[in-house]
């Protein structure tokens, strides 16, 4: 193994391949780290990948999280180990030594295509009746993809997106493996990749880092007797039902109840199941939003028919787009009844499902329901304490990963980072977000070894094909059974040989085959083709591989043309092979005909500055700052005020004992002193131009402007406490804000015990004018409220609240809160609290209390107001010099609230901290370390490699109608100032010029363009209009009859 | 249309199948056909996919182009709103396909001919039940006016 002179390793173990693992694994692979990424089961995707949509978008999971899937499958420096567990770790930050132990697939993985023929045979675990007609014994196999809702066999592949896409026998129900008899799926392998002799493999692995994203567990309800413990058919859990209203799950969609598959007409959900109670101090931190969106999604599949009450404690809409998101369910219809429900009954005649709660004003109701979906919470994964006793690291007293308030992924052990709901319950962009942090920890603490271990590939120099006629070769895929079994492959085959410009046609059992690969740069060699053609499968999964094969035999990867005959033919009109192979035909033509356009493209390398641009200078943007910057970067600082420090200045304290200032002065002192640092204060930014790898900036300090050029830009500019209007704020001395509050109680040396504090949560805020949930300020309350009562026991806090959104670990602080005897009393938005001003200017607090139901007088000393974080109005400005977009509530915008929490769409532009929305410490330190390690990624690269399939602009086509510029999603086109010669005149006009490092080849512009001026290379409409016109130059029919073939032309 | 219309035009187009254009994007809606595969989703063979990137690439020209090619329907698909792999491209398909279902409303073309679907990749059954659809609505109608001579 290489390593460097103090020994560290260039390479790190991700543990967990969900979406936590593939992020941190991706990141660390493209900033030149070597990955082991270990997964426990046989695939790679963790609960993501069951999910139908996700929240706050309804985007469909599986489609935002496949290209991510095929990205890791595809990278070369990242080694997916699967059905693996780590055994022990030696060594210390920067050398450890892993151990690893790989379980037997019992399928070859080199050889397996995952082409499915050995689940068709598999007689194991049907309901069906076996192959001999008498009953089957086995009992179904639960398939734990559709969480038991339907069955699989013993050799399965788990979700057809799997990956790696190979099949996996389980030995628990092989009958073979069990008994020696079968062997089904060892006939039915065409390409001999069943291997019942695999056995177990232990082996070491060196790494400098590793990162822990186990993931979590469901609460299990078989421990819940007072809900049935499981055993009600109708009552499912939230991932169950997710299944259920899934198109890829086991009722293809359609809601329907599991006992009787009929449409239900009204759906209870429970929240807070396993969470938030005796045994689990703390709050799961996702269902209120996961149940919002099943319901919403319900209703969408069912329309108005469909009743759905969601019974809830506190609706927790605290996340970017959430209060909005629960707003709209509550608009379509969707009710949310305020009510912990004790117990579940069943009738047994019905399968319906009985409720009994109190409601809202404490009236007892009883309600039947078609179906009942427990909102289930979140758990420390099983493995918790096994994980932490092989790697050394300390849990908490729920089994999760200890981490700090300022080291949000770090696990006790030095060079061990962890992330996602391993560390406390929290969501999709939260847990991304917090895989790129542990990434970026990865990076610096191995940013002298980085490069070391990885491959770059070694292509031979590519054929020149100008001025030739084309010479297409045509390979075509019987896939096992899958193609061949349907379509008669070597019809299509002769065919295929009489099209114009085909000099060679052939077919192969599985064309992805490592030796079909083989046989492609042959007969590349052999008939000098210049233009391949493969009809097999889908390109979205294989093109790669071929683009790749014919790279290798030195042709320019985009002299390859695919035709999906498995997917789009001979699977969707298994029963009509005339027709399939008439299709089947007519699409070798179409991709033939597309195939003889094809022309050589290359990817450019644009040359990257390694400076990093950080705008602003609170704590989210000196962590972004320090992480860079330990990766080896220099780092502009640029921050408006003469000081470092943003708005946790004003911070005192934290829920724990954590110390803000000292933590805020320490930052302080290692940015300024950080010798890679640039620090500007008191500087504003002027002017921004540029593109990813060369961004160029002025900024002005005092008079004083310095320009400087960087390859990344990062902005952490932060926002600011709201001044409210309301509640005599400004008017009455007694009358504050949380902040001013804070500040009080922690300077104020003269400040007398109050007898009397009441606070008032979401002080215009939650409204029509703000509709966020400002996310901290619960927290915050339940923070000045302790300190009150550690202060001065004897006075008296009311916290006025319309829900209670301590979410994660926070809820224990808030339980201790309601022990020290703060009280926490409910309002109703209609009707809101009012302030009365005696004139003596005392104050007396007047509410409605719901569950009282009657009006409250308190009067009260001083009287603190939540408001909410609002964004900076500079924003605006920032934003338009920089081109990135504001969200509606004038927040940044960043690409994808799921996946990119933390880039722009365009690329090389970052955004962390509540600049991006309102956050606590720890998640805007999170946050900043993701920043880091996605501007890390570009950095540590000398060149980007842009796209070869890109967008080109015609300039003696072009008329610089800019329309190009505004169609584009990425500022790719910008029109540029031209001198223009035409019959001896010469004038200057505007021509579009199309940057190949922001263009990602969508063709948009191509679409747009008035002008016909811009060619959307490899998809022009030259080739699609050739395309079209290959379709009624096809076969005329085919008929089979007797096993003879005959195609009319 | 008469009874003996719908019995012409049954004869004329007995056993005639029509010829579809469906334009999908990379991400979405040909996956949502790859699905309908992997689903083996049964669907009738009239259908041939044109693969482009992102459905804003989808040029009106090029729908017409298929129609003058004798195209007996057109289908224009992609990501749902909001899903876009381009973070906007099918909001502008959206705007041009408004434009394009006008000009191919005064052009004659009846309007099942032409029609426009967001699929996700995991909705292979929508998929399945777009192209049946489209192709039943067809052959009632028959082969496109548009459609030029000697082209079956
Ligand atoms: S990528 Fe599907 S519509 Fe843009």
């Amino acid at each position: 193994m290489e390593s460097n002179k103090n020994n560290k390793i260039g390479a790190a173990v991700v543990l967990g391949g969900g979406i936590a693992g593939m992020q941190a694994s991706l990141d660390l692979a493209s900033s030149g780290i070597k990955v082991y990424l270990v997964e426990t089961k046989p695939s790679i995707g963790g609960v993501m990948a069951q999910l139908d949509k996700t929240f706050p978008t309804n985007d469909c999971a599986m489609c935002t999280m496949a290209p991510r899937l095929v990205e890791i499958s595809r990278h070369k420096n990242i080694d997916l180990i699967s059905l693996a567990e780590v055994e022990s770790v030696k060594g210390e930050a920067g050398n450890f030594t892993v151990t690893v132990k790989k379980r037997p697939r019992y399928v070859n993985e080199d050889k397996c295509t995952g082409c499915g023929s050995c689940l068709a045979v598999c007689p194991v675990g049907k309901a069906k009746a076996a192959a001999d007609g008498k009953e089957n014994k086995i009992k179904p196999i639960p398939d734990e993809y559709n969480e038991g809702l339907s069955t699989r066999p013993a050799v399965s592949i788990p979700f057809p997106q799997a990956i790696p896409n190979k099949a996996f026998i389980d030995s628990r129900y092989c009958l073979y493996l069990n008994s020696g008899k079968c062997g089904n799926c060892k006939k039915a392998c065409k390409a001999d990749a069943i291997d019942f002799e695999q056995k177990e493999k232990i082996f070491e692995l060196n790494a400098g880092a590793i990162i822990a994203t186990p993931g979590y567990e469901l609460f299990d309800i078989g421990s819940k007797p007072e809900y049935g413990q499981g055993k009600f058919e109708n009552v499912v859990t939230a991932i169950k039902f997710e299944r259920i209203l899934s198109a890829s799950g086991p009722y293809q969609g359609k809601v329907l109840r599991p006992s009787d598959k009929k449409v239900p007409k009204n759906i209870g959900f429970i929240q807070c199941v396993g969470s938030r109670d005796h045994e689990r101090d703390y709050c799961s931190a996702v269902c209120c939003m996961y149940a919002t969106k099943e319901a919403l999604i319900a209703k969408e599949h069912l329309g108005d028919q469909l009743e759905i009450d969601i019974l809830y404690m506190d609706i927790r809409a605290y996340g970017k787009g959430f209060e909005e998101y629960y707003q709209r369910a509550q608009k379509l219809g969707v009710n949310y009844i305020r009510s912990r429900v004790p117990s579940i009954e069943e009738d047994p005649k019905t399968k319906n499902l009985i409720i009994n709660y109190l409601s809202d004003n404490d009236k007892k109701v009883s309600k039947e329901y078609d179906m009942i979906v427990l909102s289930t919470g979140l758990l420390a994964p099983k493995s918790a304490k096994q994980i932490s006793g092989t790697l050394g690291i300390s849990l908490n007293e729920y089994n999760f990963c200890n981490t700090g308030s300022f080291s949000p992924v770090n696990s006790s052990r030095d060079g061990i980072f962890v992330a996602g709901p391993f560390t406390e319950p929290k969501d999709v962009p939260e847990t991304v977000t917090q895989a790129s942090g542990a990434a970026a920890k990865a990076l610096s603490l191995l940013s002298d070894v980085r490069g070391t271990l990885v491959k770059e590939k070694e292509y031979p120099p590519e054929k020149d094909i100008t001025g030739q006629d084309a010479r297409i070769g045509v390979f075509i895929c019987h896939c096992g059974k899958n193609i061949g079994g349907v379509a008669n492959v070597p019809e299509i085959v002769k065919y295929a040989s009489t099209l114009p410009s085909v000099v060679h046609a052939e077919d192969n059992l599985y064309m992805c085959s490592s030796d079909a690969i083989d046989k492609i740069k042959q007969k590349i060699e052999e008939h000098h083709l210049n233009r391949v053609v493969v009809a097999s499968c889908t390109p979205r999964t294989h093109e790669p591989l071929f683009k790749n094969t014919i790279r290798e035999a030195g042709l320019n990867e985009y002299l390859f043309e695919m035709a999906n005959i498995r997917e789009h033919c001979t699977w969707a009109h298994m029963h009509e092979p005339e027709a399939a192979t008439k299709k089947a035909m007519g699409l070798v033509q179409m991709a033939v005909a597309k195939s003889r356009l094809l022309e050589p493209l290359y990817r450019q390398f644009v040359p990257i500055n390694q400076d990093c641009l950080v705008i602003g200078g609170g704590i989210a943007g000196m962590v972004a700052a320090m992480e860079v910057a330990n990766q080896g970067f220099l780092v502009h600082l640029v921050e408006k005020e003469e000081k470092l420090g943003g708005g946790a200045r004003k911070l005192h304290y934290l829920l724990g004992n954590d110390k803000p200032q000292e933590y805020l002065n320490d930052l302080i002192k290692s940015v300024s002193s950080h010798e890679k640092i640039m620090v500007h204060t008191g500087a504003n930014i002027e002017s921004f131009s540029g593109s990813i790898g060369k961004f160029k900036t002025i900024i002005n300090s005092a008079g004083t402007k310095q320009e400087f050029e960087h390859g990344a830009t990062i902005v952490a500019t932060g926002a600011i406490e709201h001044k409210p209007s309301e509640y005599m704020y400004g008017k009455n001395k007694k009358v504050m804000t949380q902040l001013e509050f804070e500040e009080k109680l922690s300077t104020d040396a003269q400040l007398k015990p109050p007898e009397c504090v009441v606070m008032i949560q979401c002080v215009e805020s939650r409204n029509d004018e703000r509709p966020y949930c400002s996310r901290i300020c619960c927290g915050t309350a339940v923070k000045n409220a302790l300190k009150i009562k550690e202060k001065f026991p004897d006075t008296g806090v009311y916290v006025l609240y319309r829900d209670m959104r301590t979410f994660g670990f926070m809820e224990s602080y808030y339980t201790k809160a309601r022990q020290k005897g703060i009280v926490f009393a409910i309002y109703n938005n209609e009707k809101k609290p009012e302030l009365i001003e005696s004139n003596n200017g005392n104050l007396t607090v007047k509410y409605f209390d719901s569950t009282l139901q009657e009006n409250i007088e308190i009067d009260s000393d001083y009287v603190v107001l939540s408001t909410p974080v609002t964004p900076r109005p500079e924003n605006k400005e920032l934003a338009s010099m920089l081109k990135v977009p504001l969200d509606q509530n004038k927040f940044f915008l960043e690409a994808h609230i799921k996946l990119k929490p933390v880039d722009f769409a365009t690329d090389g532009i970052f955004l962390c901290g509540i600049a991006h929305y309102p956050k606590s410490i720890k998640d805007s330190i999170a946050q900043a370390g993701a920043v880091a390690a996605r501007a890390g990624a570009i950095l540590s690269k000398k060149f980007i490699e842009t796209e070869g399939a890109i967008s080109v602009v015609n300039e003696a086509k072009c008329i610089g109608c800019g329309t190009c510029v505004t169609v584009c999603p990425y500022n790719a086109p910008a029109l540029e100032e031209v001198t223009v010669t035409v019959e001896e005149v010469t004038y200057k006009t505007k021509k579009s010029k199309i940057n190949p490092a922001a263009c990602k080849g969508c063709g948009s512009c191509a679409a747009a363009c008035p002008a016909g001026a811009i060619t959307a290379s490899h998809f022009s409409s030259k080739e699609i209009r050739e395309v079209i016109d290959a379709f009624d130059r096809g076969v005329r029919s085919v008929s089979i009859e007797k096993g003879v073939v005959e195609v009319t032309v | 249309m008469s009874a003996e219309a719908v019995a012409a035009t049954a004869a004329k187009t007995n056993g005639w199948e029509p010829k579809i254009v469906a334009f999908c994007c990379n991400w979405c809606s040909y996956g949502g056909a790859d699905s309908a595969g992997m689903g083996r989703f049964q669907q009738p063979a009239s259908a041939r996919i044109i693969r482009v990137m992102c459905s804003g690439r989808i040029d009106p020209l090029h729908v017409f182009n298929a129609f003058l090619e004798g195209a007996d329907a057109v289908l224009v698909t992609g990501c749902h709103i909001g899903d876009c792999h381009y973070v906007n491209g099918n909001d502008k398909t959206k705007i041009k396909y408004k434009y394009l279902e006008n000009v191919v409303h005064e052009l004659g073309i009846e309007k099942e001919r032409l029609q426009l679907n967001w699929i996700s990749a995991s909705e292979g059954e929508k998929f399945a039940n777009f192209i049946r659809d489209v192709t039943e609505q067809i052959k009632k109608l028959g082969p496109s006016p548009l459609k030029p001579e000697g082209v079956a």
